[in-house]
């Protein structure tokens, strides 16, 4: 009687946890009455509030010849709005301890607030929000600072042997597509206040936007804030975007550089976002440089031969077409040994795809991690802006783990022959020998 | 994912921890602590295993050796063979690393709750039982050799903070680089390193601190059963090495590949020893707010954005630290200003608040920063576990971190006027200048006003 009552009570008790650990966060979702998207995930735990709103409007938006209208006009933004000037919005959000954050990639433009919950905090920050999002103010002298802090910058960047193989990098995966351009000093010291302002009305509109809250607020209080936030923009229309990458032949860059190491990048572009090969890749790249210290170039690069302190590979799935990328750093006069190595550690993979017992130690680390992606409020943010951007299904979080389950060995190699396909792979090399 | 209410008051973060009475913490007979902290919002923890041993105990000719031998915890026991550690936790769908600083090495994992146990296990046995292979070894340093160079030797600003410190402390070991000088890391042997292993790697020269979804009960009896069996010794002696005082201003330039200019400017500065009677680290912490702590402080306001004599400038006070202190103010002159204007500049906004001292606003405006980050440090289970490690590392209990909450909101105008004047003084500051340098080798046109 003891055992039996106990056995069921281990039961429940396990039922319970395999539950809890299953169910994924429960994300609401409405469409404004102004046309955003808006997902929320109500969480009472901390007595904080996130609010992010995303808007497809990216540096893949960035008109031709006008590379780093996106990013200058995000970074703008918050520089006087509305009534208030750059530093009333600063002194305002400092006194109540909020902090505004966010930026451009080269789909989202993102702007992000992070508040106490109290109502006469929460409201002031939103508030800012609401009027950056809606009424910047582009002043001319503060475009002008931002542009020579921006030209600086990229500068600098142009010095960095990590900054060159990057920008290199995503020149040669897409010469003709948006996604290749770069900004340059020039470009950006010839932008003007009004391109930005242009950029802002064209890109910043209610259906563009989509919008993620979670925290400490009801689903009615959530609904008043997302409104509020919009319910000022243009309606607008989505972004259209521009014709697809086309692929490049596989091609080698070597650039010179004097740094001790040469930084070594490797891909080509491979899959957009909601793809169904999503899951096979991410699966399979645990095995070839996805899964940490673990991975096959891991073992190979670094613990084998000492050849480099980080070298990794993975998927960035995008909009449209983005990157596979392998990446390391090695001593400049062993480059050449170090994508040999590199080399062969893929093609041996994309030959054989992972082995039984490497597939099962990636679902096992891919599922049995679930858990740590979503313990903060942060992290379930930024996973559900994800979903709400790109327009991913709801219970994408939900059968995370099942659809990760289902991948099999032959998934993992017939997605890799069409993503990762050698004779198109592109090399960039810097300060290589 | 569960979500537990844990914060019935929303409006006096600080009273928390002692109402929960949580943390929780036991000692083992072998002297180590383990250190709970309650935290049942999602069902996963993480555990750090703290060892109170950094860069700072090495010796000279062996500097590194410290992050070196962090490297090689990975590389197996008898029960554990080599990379063996990484693959049973990543089995566990958990994520490690580990980080050497001055002060300490701290190891770590994030794993969903019910793995933790095996975590304990694994963090328990290399604690005593790690192989230093002389195979391992030799790929490893290369390793970090390979680290040394991306972090230090192709990045300018590390290669000019590296140099500033060896010219700011002369005896004190801060002068030397955690990552180690290259010439060191070519020297070390495998020997080297399991010495340092068998010396410092004991029960009594570590604490466990756990945070997350586990009952703290459970946890003092798993930490029982793994680490209970370990035997502790006797430490050496570790000698203080106080750093003579500075009696005048030293400067040291760093020339580099690199597009703009970099100042460091570090005066001496006191840390926290004694959380209740200390006064001064509190001053200077709210100092570095006021000049450095948002968007609206001074730095930013008055030199990036009204007087536009810098791109960027920032202030870095670490008020936690086995070592002695310094306070760094750093920045990179706009296009058209050079590096002495940068300079005038940072010493005219010292200079105004050892005249003027600071506003009330100010004073307040800081103090919403504290308030709210301490609710928002809730949101990270691996940042609440850093936060007592760190402490407790400096030497200082994690118990009395509501004290120095409380301590911080208690400072005054006049307590940071007095700092000010009492710290910023030339003859313990020590200046720092990253000359950029041209790629190609060739010599650069100036494009600034020369030096003045």
């Amino acid at each position: 009687m003891k055992n039996a009552m106990k056995k069921l009570l281990t039961a429940i008790v396990a039922l319970l946890a395999t539950q809890a650990a299953l169910a994924g966060v429960k994300i609401e979702h409405w469409v404004s009455p102004t046309g955003a998207r808006v997902y929320f995930v109500e969480s009472r735990v901390l007595p904080m509030l996130d609010v992010q709103v995303d808007f497809a409007a990216g540096s893949m938006f960035d008109p031709a010849g006008k590379s780093g209208t996106a990013a200058l006009t995000r970074a703008t933004l918050d520089l006087g709005a509305g009534t208030r000037d750059e530093t009333a919005i600063a002194e305002q959000l400092a006194d109540i301890g909020a902090t505004l954050g966010g930026g451009a990639d080269t789909d989202r433009a993102s702007i992000a607030v992070r508040t106490l919950s109290v109502p006469e905090k929460r409201n002031v920050a939103i508030d800012i929000l609401r009027n950056v999002l809606q009424a910047p103010r582009f002043d001319p002298a503060i475009v002008e600072r931002e542009k020579a802090r921006t030209v600086a910058s990229l500068k600098e960047a142009l010095t960095r042997p990590d900054s060159i193989a990057g920008k290199a990098f995503w020149s040669a995966l897409y010469p003709t597509h948006p996604y290749g351009r770069q900004a340059t000093p020039e470009s950006v010291a010839a932008l003007t206040r009004d391109e930005l302002a242009t950029h802002h009305a064209r890109y910043y509109t209610a259906a563009n936007a989509s919008i993620t809250l979670v925290g400490d607020i009801s689903r009615a209080e959530a609904e008043k804030i997302a409104e509020s936030l919009v319910a000022g923009l243009p309606a607008g229309a989505a972004a259209t975007l521009p014709a697809p990458p086309v692929i490049a032949p596989g091609n080698t860059v070597k650039l010179a550089h004097p740094a001790s190491q040469a930084h070594v990048l490797i891909g080509l572009p491979a899959i957009e976002r909601g793809n169904p090969d999503f899951f096979p890749l991410l699966v399979g790249n645990y095995t070839l440089g996805g899964g940490g210290f673990v991975s096959r170039l891991m073992k190979e690069v670094r613990d084998k031969r000492g050849y480099a302190y980080s070298v990794y590979s993975y998927f960035s799935p995008l909009r449209q077409t983005g990157p596979f990328q392998i990446g390391l750093q090695t001593k400049r006069s062993q480059a050449q040994d170090a994508i040999k190595v590199t080399r062969d550690v893929l093609a041996g993979f994309l030959k054989e795809g992972p082995s039984t017992e490497e597939l099962a130690a990636a679902k096992a680390n891919l599922t049995g991690s679930f858990p740590l992606r979503l313990d903060s409020n942060k992290k379930i943010l930024d996973n559900v802006a994800v979903i709400g951007f790109y327009g991913l299904p709801l219970d994408w979080l939900d059968r995370y783990q099942e659809k990760v389950q289902a991948v099999t060995v032959d998934d993992v190699k017939q997605a890799f022959s069409r993503r990762v396909r050698p004779a198109d792979l592109i090399t960039v090399t810097v300060a290589a020998d | 994912m569960r979500i537990r209410h844990l914060l019935p008051v929303l409006l006096a973060p600080w009273l928390l921890t002692a109402a929960l009475a949580n943390p929780f913490e036991m000692t083992l007979k072998n002297g180590l602590r383990v250190i709970v902290k309650e935290d049942r919002r999602a069902p996963t923890a993480a555990q750090m295993v703290w060892y109170r041993i950094g860069s700072m105990d090495e010796v000279d000719g062996a500097s590194g050796v410290a992050h070196v031998l962090e490297h090689m915890m990975f590389k197996g026991t008898p029960s554990v063979g080599p990379g063996e550690f990484n693959k049973l936790v990543a089995a566990a769908g958990g994520r490690d690393n580990a980080f050497t600083s001055r002060d300490y090495t701290a190891y770590f994992q994030q794993v969903p709750t019910e793995k933790l146990a095996e975590m304990m296990r694994l963090e328990a046995d290399r604690m005593r039982h790690l192989n230093v292979d002389p195979k391992e070894f030799a790929q490893e340093i290369k390793v970090v050799m390979e680290e040394r160079r991306m972090r230090t030797d192709d990045n300018p600003q590390a290669k000019l903070f590296e140099q500033m410190n060896a010219v700011a402390f002369q005896a004190h070991p801060y002068r030397r680089p955690i990552i180690g000088w290259m010439n060191d890391l070519e020297t070390m042997t495998a020997a080297d390193a399991k010495a340092w292993y068998d010396t410092w790697y004991l029960p009594n020269n570590a604490f466990v601190v756990i945070v997350g979804d586990v009952d703290h009960k459970e946890v003092f009896a798993l930490a029982e059963k793994y680490y209970g069996a370990l035997e502790g010794r006797a430490l050496p002696l570790r000698k203080a090495q106080v750093e003579p005082a500075q009696d005048g201003t030293r400067r040291v330039n760093v020339k580099a590949p690199a597009e703009l200019p970099v100042l460091i400017m570090g005066y001496k500065a006191p840390v926290l020893r004694d959380i209740d009677k200390d006064s001064d680290p509190y001053a200077l912490q709210m100092l570095a707010t006021i000049l450095d702590g948002h968007d609206a402080a001074r730095f930013n306001k008055k030199l990036v954005r009204e007087d536009k004599v810098a791109l960027s400038v920032n202030i870095d006070y670490d008020a936690t630290a086995r070592g002695p202190g310094m306070i760094y103010l750093s920045g990179t002159p706009s296009e058209g200003r050079t590096v002495a204007d940068l300079e005038n500049a940072l010493r005219g906004e010292i200079a105004r608040i050892q005249k003027e001292g600071v506003s009330e606003p100010e004073l307040k405006r800081a103090r919403a920063q504290l308030v709210a980050s301490e609710v928002y440090k809730l949101d990270s289970m691996f940042g609440q576990a850093m936060e007592i490690g760190q402490i407790e590392s400096a030497g200082l209990p994690y118990q009395k971190l509501d004290r120095m909450l409380e301590k911080l909101q208690k400072v005054s105008a006049a307590e940071v006027q007095a700092v000010a004047k009492k710290y910023f003084t030339d003859d313990t500051l020590t200046i720092g200048v990253l000359e950029p340098q041209p790629l190609d080798g060739q010599p650069r046109r100036p494009s600034a006003a020369p030096r003045h």
